[in-house]
């Protein structure tokens, strides 16, 4: 642990106020249990939705009857997809522009789709009732399988699209060069093929989804609590699906317990609480269980990746990758308009490549929609997956190093920026210093020794390398942008009269720790203690326009939002300043908090001096209105590009195949680090999720097409004994375009953490079983038949 | 049927359905929502409550099952404004996130503490592991759980 300490700041270096380890402001309403999270709230007059769901994964529905749950006592309503046409709510967008059935109307196309809704005046009623609606299926063949879903026999899922006679969900969709990338492998030395699948998994966040709808009929005003990752996003989605006046909506969200991806679609049952809101008259709660929100809300991966990866004299040299992507029965996948794949070209990683080539069909199946970016970057979790493992496999293959072959391939410092072969503009790097500070921490010669001690007494360790670049921070409104929003973010900053301040923003917290951040980026541009600095966000009739937290932008986006506003306000206070100082504005400069008179710092303004002048009755500079505050929509010239050097030491128990992650080495560059805090959270929490997605997390299907993973007793999570001590260390490389040199770190642990484990089980059985790929997860069951020659890829 | 139980010391009375469950009848008593819901099948933890004085998922437990025991829940930890040594280690530590998980895990810890007031590493990630934490990985829960056995010793040998 000692090298880990060198690693981080010291107490020294660290500032007074401003950046630095600030302890949480949000902590202390969480610590005494006086968080507020949906399910907390109860308005008057307030009743209850449940969702009725289908049992089938392919059905027609021949008839519902409703009337006996009608009969209930306790029940005020059961809406069906037919009540729904005639609100004109029967399908609602999904965010990749396909649509997507509110309530089933003649067929349901996944187990746990939406078929009805019942309002009742306390949940458990609700949930009775659910068992007297009858429904009459008739079932239809299911195809889960993605590969299988191509064959031209297979049944048709989306028949409800005008011309759709397959079940492509999208065209081919490509990224680099074909004809270089063939040109790259016919000169190559050494050619490795691989079939990897990043089998589905879920973010599942410990507060499942929900939602109260408050529609006043007498104003028209809607008024919703919810947890989501992008309010102001989902209110403009709103007006268009329910035809409400946008400026009467407002959406109100809490505190949120986890997100992860999980909270950035609009869900069915939202807009079933929206609409029983709208035909009772009263508050609609709606909050999912546990089994629902793992089988009908938004699940992530499913990549199903065929590649091949060459070298020549020593180095990576090209890239091949053909994707089959299983987007189940809904096309509702999280990305940017136009990147139908995400940004999964971003696959090239972090080599110098002569060229690659990238393939991405997309698959309609009998499976729950969603695609959604489980703590990543839109497809780039399952990039750097597939780059990482086709690595480590060459480097098997040429029976070299896996860090050397990374070295000799790394993009050079003096190479940035970078324009990879499939269009990135990678900002910043030094990717072997971060490399051999993992090495150091991790004590890699060490370690290889210790495996060949432990191989001669026939224990099973394994060293595992992953080395990834993201990019994150989405985005340039010129290239992306979500169902037509610009994937910009808006700030919001007020300096009262007494120099304290409210900084308003568009990024949604789900636990990051928004409210301390927030206020330190404040801290440090204008030397306003974060404790006298407010953020506030969540909701839309409180703060300005953006597209929220997700895909790590909330520091590449909001938080340069929230430096731009604060030196806008800076600016100013310095005009203030200098008509207070009888000076010319020119004549001043800036410390923490204070304009002073160059050649003369004891003649000076502090910033509390200047709001207040600027609110007073005293004169402002010439054509200058009162006040300071300032406001701005931020859009990146370009996205991040943190990076990270992981490496993984796993033993396998010999005899029952069960993978231990015994050390986790981390060496994060995001940059500037706002709070070293805060970003080691992040960072700890994401490995967590790696090591859960690597060896345990699955949501699967049997051939009907029932889920198999539905609750936490088979949708493996991991707790405190899964996880090791993790150890992180650091390297500062700040992004040149972002006003504060950060880049962004949610997500990068999730994203780097699963290669490194898989590499690793292979690093153990590779020498003594032979095996060269095993799937995700890495369970027992699957990592003995592995050792037996006969992996079994996850369905 | 009516239902009577001891909650953080205050005789909480209600009529219910024999079928609802604990946790539910603590989170419909006014001010006590501290106590989480998150899993349906005793995996989570969010829920845990300590019922005389050892911990219990509050979803597992009918609230008739619960009659004429002492329940405490998070709300019970801070006392006359003096936080519990739990939560101030999870504050200091940077033990929680999205703080959904949070009184679960500060329940569990507490009523670790009560019984080994002096847990290694490995006991503390034992007692912790009837709980999911996505958000912190853990380490800094475990370094929290240390923080507060730490100043809980110090306290008592300055006492």
């Amino acid at each position: 642990m000692a090298v880990v300490e060198q690693n981080l700041p010291s107490p020294e270096t660290e500032r007074p106020i401003g950046f630095g380890r600030l302890k949480r402001k949000e902590d202390a309403r969480f610590i005494r249990g006086q968080g507020t999270y949906l399910d907390d709230i109860r308005l008057p007059g307030m009743v209850y939705g449940a969702i009725l769901r289908s049992p089938y994964a392919h059905a027609r529905i021949v008839s519902i009857d409703t009337s006996k749950a009608l009969a209930h006592p306790k029940v005020a309503a059961v809406v069906t997809a037919k009540d729904l046409e005639t609100l004109g709510l029967a399908w609602m967008p999904t965010i990749s522009y396909d649509t997507q059935a509110v309530l089933a109307g003649d067929k349901v196309r996944f187990q746990g789709q939406e078929v009805a809704f019942v309002i009742a005046t306390d949940e458990y009623s609700a949930n009775d009732a659910l068992e007297l609606i009858d429904v009459e299926y008739e079932p239809l063949p299911v195809v889960v399988n993605a590969r299988k879903a191509l064959d031209p026999d297979a049944p048709l899922i989306r028949d409800d699209k005008i011309g759709q006679r397959d079940n492509l969900a999208s065209p081919t969709w490509e990224a680099g060069d074909e004809a270089s990338t063939d040109a790259a492998f016919a000169e190559a030395d050494t050619v490795v093929v691989r079939d990897i699948i990043y089998p589905r998994c879920h973010p599942a966040p410990l507060e499942t989804c929900g939602m109260i709808a408050d529609f006043n009929p007498q104003t028209g005003q809607l008024d919703i609590y919810n947890g989501n990752q992008a309010p102001h996003a989902h209110r403009t989605v709103y007006a268009h699906v329910a035809g409400l006046a946008e400026h009467m909506i407002r959406i109100m969200c809490n505190d949120i317990g986890g997100g992860f991806g999980n909270k950035v679609p609009v869900y069915p049952g939202y807009v079933c609480a929206i609409a029983g809101s709208i035909v009772a008259g009263v508050p609609v709660k709606w909050v999912e269980n546990r089994t629902e929100n793992l089988t009908s809300t938004g699940f992530a991966r499913d990549y199903i990746m065929h590649s091949e990866i060459c070298a020549k004299d020593g180095r990576i040299t090209g890239l091949r990758v053909d994707v089959i992507a299983d987007h189940g029965a809904f096309d509702s996948t999280a990305q940017p308009t136009k990147f139908p794949a995400g940004f999964f070209h971003i696959v090239c990683g972090s080599y110098d490549l002569k060229a690659s080539h990238v393939k991405v069909k997309a698959v309609y199946t009998n499976k729950a929609p969603g695609g959604v970016a489980y703590r990543c970057s839109f497809r780039i979790t399952e990039a750097v997956y597939l780059v990482e493992r086709m690595v480590e496999a060459l480097a098997v293959e040429m029976g070299v190093d896996p860090i050397d072959l990374r070295m000799n391939s790394f993009i050079a410092p003096e190479q940035f920026p970078y324009e990879t072969t499939t269009g990135w503009t990678y900002d910043s790097g030094n990717y072997a210093k971060t490399m051999r500070v993992a090495m150091d921490i991790a004590g890699y010669e060490d370690l290889r020794r210790e495996q060949l001690e432990k191989r001669k007494k026939g224990e099973l360790m394994g060293i595992g390398i992953s080395f990834f670049t993201e990019g994150v921070g989405a985005g340039p409104r010129k290239h992306m942008d979500i169902l037509g929003l610009a994937m910009n973010d808006g700030a919001d900053l007020r300096v009262h009269p007494s120099g304290k301040a409210v900084v308003s923003i568009s990024a949604q917290t789900q636990g990051q720790g928004h409210e301390t951040t927030f206020a330190q980026i404040v801290a440090e541009e204008l030397g306003i203690p974060p404790e006298d600095i407010e953020v506030r966000y969540g909701d839309t009739d409180r703060s300005p326009y953006g597209l929220g937290t997700y895909g790590s932008r909330s520091t590449p986006v909001s938080g340069a939002a929230v430096a731009v506003v604060s030196r806008k306000v800076r600016d100013k206070a310095r005009l203030i300043a200098a008509t207070m100082l009888e000076t010319r504005p020119e004549d001043l400069a800036w410390e923490k908090g204070r304009w002073y008179v160059k050649g003369d710092p004891e003649k000076g303004a502090m910033i509390e001096e200047i709001a207040s002048r600027a609110y007073s009755g005293e004169p402002m500079p010439a054509d200058m209105e009162g006040g300071l505050d300032a406001q701005v929509i931020y859009d990146p010239p370009n996205l991040t590009y943190p990076y990270g050097a992981y490496i993984a030491v796993v033993d396998i128990d010999p005899d029952t195949a069960q993978v231990t992650v015994r050390r986790f080495i981390a060496v994060d560059d995001c940059g500037v680090r706002i709070n070293p805090m805060v970003v080691e959270g992040q960072i700890h929490g994401g490995l967590a999720e790696g090591i859960g997605i690597a060896l345990m997390e699955l949501i699967s299907f049997d051939e009907e097409g029932n889920c198999l993973n539905s609750s936490f007793m088979d949708y493996l999570i991991p707790t405190a004994l899964e996880c090791p001590d993790f150890e992180l260390g650091e390297t500062v490389t700040p992004c040149p375009h972002h006003p504060l040199g950060a880049k962004g770190v949610g997500e990068s642990p999730n994203v780097g953490s699963p290669p490194a484990i898989v590499n690793a089980v292979i690093d153990a059985l590779h020498e003594t079983h032979g095996v060269d790929h095993v799937d995700m997860p890495c369970t027992p069951a699957r990592v003995w038949a592995a050792m037996q020659g006969h992996a079994e890829p996850p369905q | 049927m009516k239902v009577s139980i001891s909650i953080n010391g205050e005789n909480v009375s209600r009529d219910v359905e024999p079928r609802q469950l604990l946790v539910h009848y603590i989170r419909e008593t006014p001010g006590l929502t501290g106590t989480h819901w998150g899993c349906d099948t005793s995996n989570c933890g969010a829920c845990v409550v300590l019922m005389d004085g050892k911990p219990v998922k509050s979803c597992t437990i009918l609230a008739v099952m619960s009659e004429g025991h002492e329940i405490a829940t998070v709300e019970s930890l801070e006392v006359d404004g003096e936080l519990d040594p739990i939560q101030a280690g999870f504050h200091e530590q940077h033990a929680l996130h999205c703080g959904f998980c949070t009184p679960g895990m500060m329940m569990t810890a507490r009523a670790l503490l009560d019984e080994n007031p002096d847990p290694t590493d490995h006991e503390i990630r034992t007692a912790i592991s009837g709980g999911i934490c996505r958000c912190t990985g853990y380490k800094n829960i475990v370094a929290a759980v240390r923080w507060a056995a730490d100043h809980q010793a110090a306290a008592k040998q300055e006492a």
